[in-house]
């Protein structure tokens, strides 16, 4: 077998960051070559550098051995390269068969692609309804809108950037199936991915990148996680254990029959969500993206007035009424899921995001006035308690690194001591680094008696900080699971809408 | 009212709403790639004047709608360099292209208020706007071309990585939607008047920027639309005539009033504002680079 792709001394650098940095591997035909590596090690900008979707400053690309000049997607498209994206490139308002339309190099009429598609889901199992908006369709589905679409172009190199990270267990198992015969009928796929048991059960071949650069390519077949996560960071990263098995007593919420009824069908309608939380206790909130976390977090944080029906009480008070101010007053924290825009406002400096959270606070005002001696100096103690990478607290949100702004924005919830803290996705698309920073002071603020709500999408760190996990499928919530004892398979099947 | 009445009334309602359908559906095309081009008056304005002159000095009707045409083309081209290339905020620039237009048309038009012509016959320009309401139809919903420039609206992004032109498809939706709005004007100043006046346009403009989100963003609900606005404005001229006490300004100001509604219609419902507006409409497209 030859080499298919081959990247000889890549570099691509963006103001005060080398995405790439002279990275050179090449790629076998017909194989499933993985690129680890963790957020921000230039993996994402590697695959779009060969789907010309980014430009490099130098270096080349050969294809089949022959200098190959890359400069826009639709070139790529004519070499047979076509790309899966993680943050899908679907038109959400038109139909599934507009969309596969829009991704044909060549004219073909609707009857013809209707043939063509249809060959093509029959083959690998895709279960798709051409004539539906692609709003309508749950994130898998949209995925599988995405596959067949690169595939009606017959390509031979597919790239799929971090597919599995909108996926249940049970999809990516199937997704799994669908790559490997792909790879059989003589495809090339390239697979990026932070997960190490996903690259070890999938590829042949494994390029490891760290801060810009190719640590090694490899076989995968020698590997376990533990060694390629060691390769992939360059250090070993000690777990937070939770310490289990206290006896939580002291009720600190009740989520009594939560219901939603609206009619806008772009939001998910809650269904009579139920959920206790003790002091001190770490609850876990599962699921797949689009099962109605946002919608749960709204109403939690009650920021749009949303009408629902049901109780939230609050160390026996109830709270439905109560602005996301008045909550905040009563010692209620919360971390949402968007750091730039929601939990913080990119061009404002530090200090003052400080204050925009925090201003039904007395002590942060004089009279009419901020006080700015007050903020700055909570600001530092964010910044030196969480170790927040930064030169000053008047450097703007917008310049901080993903880690950094989260421990920043996790911080500054946590010094305000609240009794509840709700994280929407905590350590979403940060280092590695900042990421076990957090897990280890979410679980040490939980033996303090702090309850703390966590909703992710990420299992591995529900099951490693957590007491309890539930998972939330379209708008239900099932029952909470041990997670001492915890059954995987159960926890997947869950995943997947079956409750007890 | 007489039969005669009637029909007389229609058919200026018919002559005097084609400029509404020709700068509506050209805008309309502009919009559902993703651009907002509020210069249309100006445009509108320039080709009027342009068109004028050229018929003036020359007396050929064939060179005045070339120039007009060619008018319109730089016009919109400007406005499409500024915008896709140097990436202006689309308002401040078509505003800027209104009143430059009005300048320009003014300037250029000095000596030539008054100046008698003879005007074209405006039916056939009446059977193109229909014919032309009819293509943009067909062309949005059933050609591949169609559905390109409806992706590039909807998610420019998305349409870049997989691999189509945005700023090329832009430059083509704003020059038509500039050529429309110069024919728009042509149509006003050598068939519908036949004169040249500063301003003569007076505010069409404008009506046909509503029009097109008083039509959701459809071809055929603008053609509807249009008629009903253009229909208004006779309306008030007939009733004043038969002594009916309302003051003009009621009429002027319906076209506006009734965009107002329907923006509060669509809006109020996520959905149909999802699907009738185009999602990227006025959001600059930045390559990565």
């Amino acid at each position: 077998m030859q080499s298919i792709v081959e990247f000889k001394n890549i570099h691509k650098s963006y103001p005060g960051v080398i995405a790439n940095d002279d990275v050179s591997f090449k790629i076998r035909e017909q194989s499933i070559h993985a690129i680890l590596g963790e957020n921000g090690a230039g993996k994402s900008t590697l695959v779009k550098i060969l789907y010309g979707h980014v430009k490099p400053d130098s270096g080349e690309i050969l294809i089949n051995s022959d200098l190959a000049i890359i400069n826009s997607p639709s070139t790529a498209k004519n070499l047979g390269i076509n790309m899966v994206f993680q943050h899908f490139s679907l038109f959400e308002s038109l139909t599934v068969a507009e969309n596969l339309i829009l991704g044909m190099n060549e004219n073909i009429s609707l009857t013809r692609l209707k043939k063509k598609s249809k060959t093509i889901c029959d083959k690998y199992g895709f279960n798709l309804n051409l004539n539906s908006p692609i709003s309508s369709l749950s994130v898998g589905q949209r995925q599988s809108v995405e596959i067949v679409r690169s595939l009606l172009n017959s390509p031979k190199i597919l790239i799929m950037d971090e597919p599995t990270s909108v996926l249940t267990p049970d999809e990516i198992s199937k997704l799994f199936i669908i790559i490997k015969n792909l790879v059989k009928d003589g495809l090339t796929v390239i697979f990026i991915s932070h997960k190490l048991e996903e690259i070890i059960n999938l590829s042949d071949y494994v390029t490891i990148m760290r801060n810009g650069k190719v640590v090694s390519t490899i076989t995968t077949q020698n590997e376990d996680p533990e060694t390629l996560g060691y390769k992939m960071l360059g250090y070993k990263v000690s777990k937070a254990k939770q310490v289990s098995d206290i006896n939580f007593s002291e009720e600190i919420l009740n989520i009594k029959n939560l219901s939603t009824q609206s009619k806008d069908p772009f939001r998910i309608n809650l269904n009579k969500i139920n959920l206790n939380l003790k002091k001190g206790q770490i609850f876990g909130i599962a699921g797949v993206a689009g099962n109605g976390q946002k919608e749960l977090m709204e109403i939690l944080l009650n920021e749009n007035d949303y009408e629902f029906s049901g109780d939230i009480i609050f160390k026996d008070s109830n709270i439905n009424d109560l602005s996301t101010f008045q909550r905040k007053s009563l010692s209620i924290s919360f971390v949402t899921e968007e750091r730039l825009g929601h939990s913080a406002v990119p061009e404002m400096s530090l200090s003052e995001n400080i204050f925009l959270s925090m201003n039904h606070k007395s002590e942060f005002k004089k009279g009419d006035f901020i006080n700015f001696e007050k903020i700055n100096s909570y600001a530092s103690d964010v910044i030196k308690n969480f170790n927040v990478d930064t030169p000053s607290f008047n450097v703007k949100a917008g310049k901080l690194s993903g880690g950094n702004l989260q421990k920043f924005i996790i911080g500054r919830e946590i010094m305000s001591n609240p009794e509840l803290l709700i994280l929407s996705q905590p350590t979403w698309g940060i280092d590695a680094g900042s990421e076990a920073f957090i897990k280890k002071t979410i679980v040490e603020l939980s033996q303090k008696g702090v309850s703390i709500i966590i909703i992710s999408h990420d299992l591995d760190e529900l099951l490693e900080v957590c007491h309890r996990i539930s998972v939330l499928y379209e708008g239900s919530l099932s029952n909470p699971l041990n997670v001492e004892n915890i059954n995987i398979t159960k926890l997947g099947k869950y995943m997947g809408g079956l409750f007890d | 009212m007489s039969i005669e009445l009637i029909i007389g009334i229609l058919n200026i309602v018919l002559i005097s709403t084609t400029p509404l359908v020709f700068a509506g559906i050209g805008e309309l095309v502009t919009e559902k790639s993703g651009v907002l081009n509020l210069g249309l008056e100006g445009l509108m304005l320039v080709g009027a004047v342009t068109g004028f002159i050229t018929l003036v000095i020359t007396g050929n009707y064939f060179y005045s709608l070339f120039l007009s045409i060619i008018s319109g083309v730089i016009l919109s081209g400007i406005f499409a360099f500024l915008v896709l290339n140097l990436m202006t905020n689309q308002i401040a620039t078509g505003l800027a292209l209104t009143i430059f237009g009005i300048g320009l048309s003014a300037m250029l038009g000095k000596k030539f208020g008054g100046t008698p012509i003879d005007g074209l016959n405006p039916y056939y320009f009446i059977v193109i706007s229909f014919l032309l309401v009819f293509f943009v139809a067909y062309f949005l919903s059933k050609t591949k071309t169609g559905l390109i420039v409806r992706a590039v609206g909807e998610n420019h992004n998305s349409a870049y990585a997989l691999g189509y032109n945005v700023i090329k498809t832009r430059y083509l939706t704003i020059i038509f939607g500039g050529v429309m709005s110069s024919l728009a004007g042509y149509y006003i100043s050598i068939c519908y008047a036949p004169m040249w006046q500063e301003g003569m346009t007076a505010g069409r403009g404008w009506i046909a920027l509503a029009l097109v989100v008083f039509a959701t963003w459809k071809p055929w609900r603008l053609l509807v639309g249009a008629y009903i606005f253009g229909g208004v404005a006779i309306m008030q001229m007939n009733l004043q005539a038969i002594g009916v006490k309302l003051p003009g300004q009621f009429f002027n100001m319906m076209p506006y009033l009734a965009t107002i509604i329907v923006l509060v219609f669509i809006s109020s419902n996520k959905l149909r504002l999802k699907l009738s507006a185009p999602s990227s409409l006025n959001i600059p497209f930045e390559k990565n680079q």
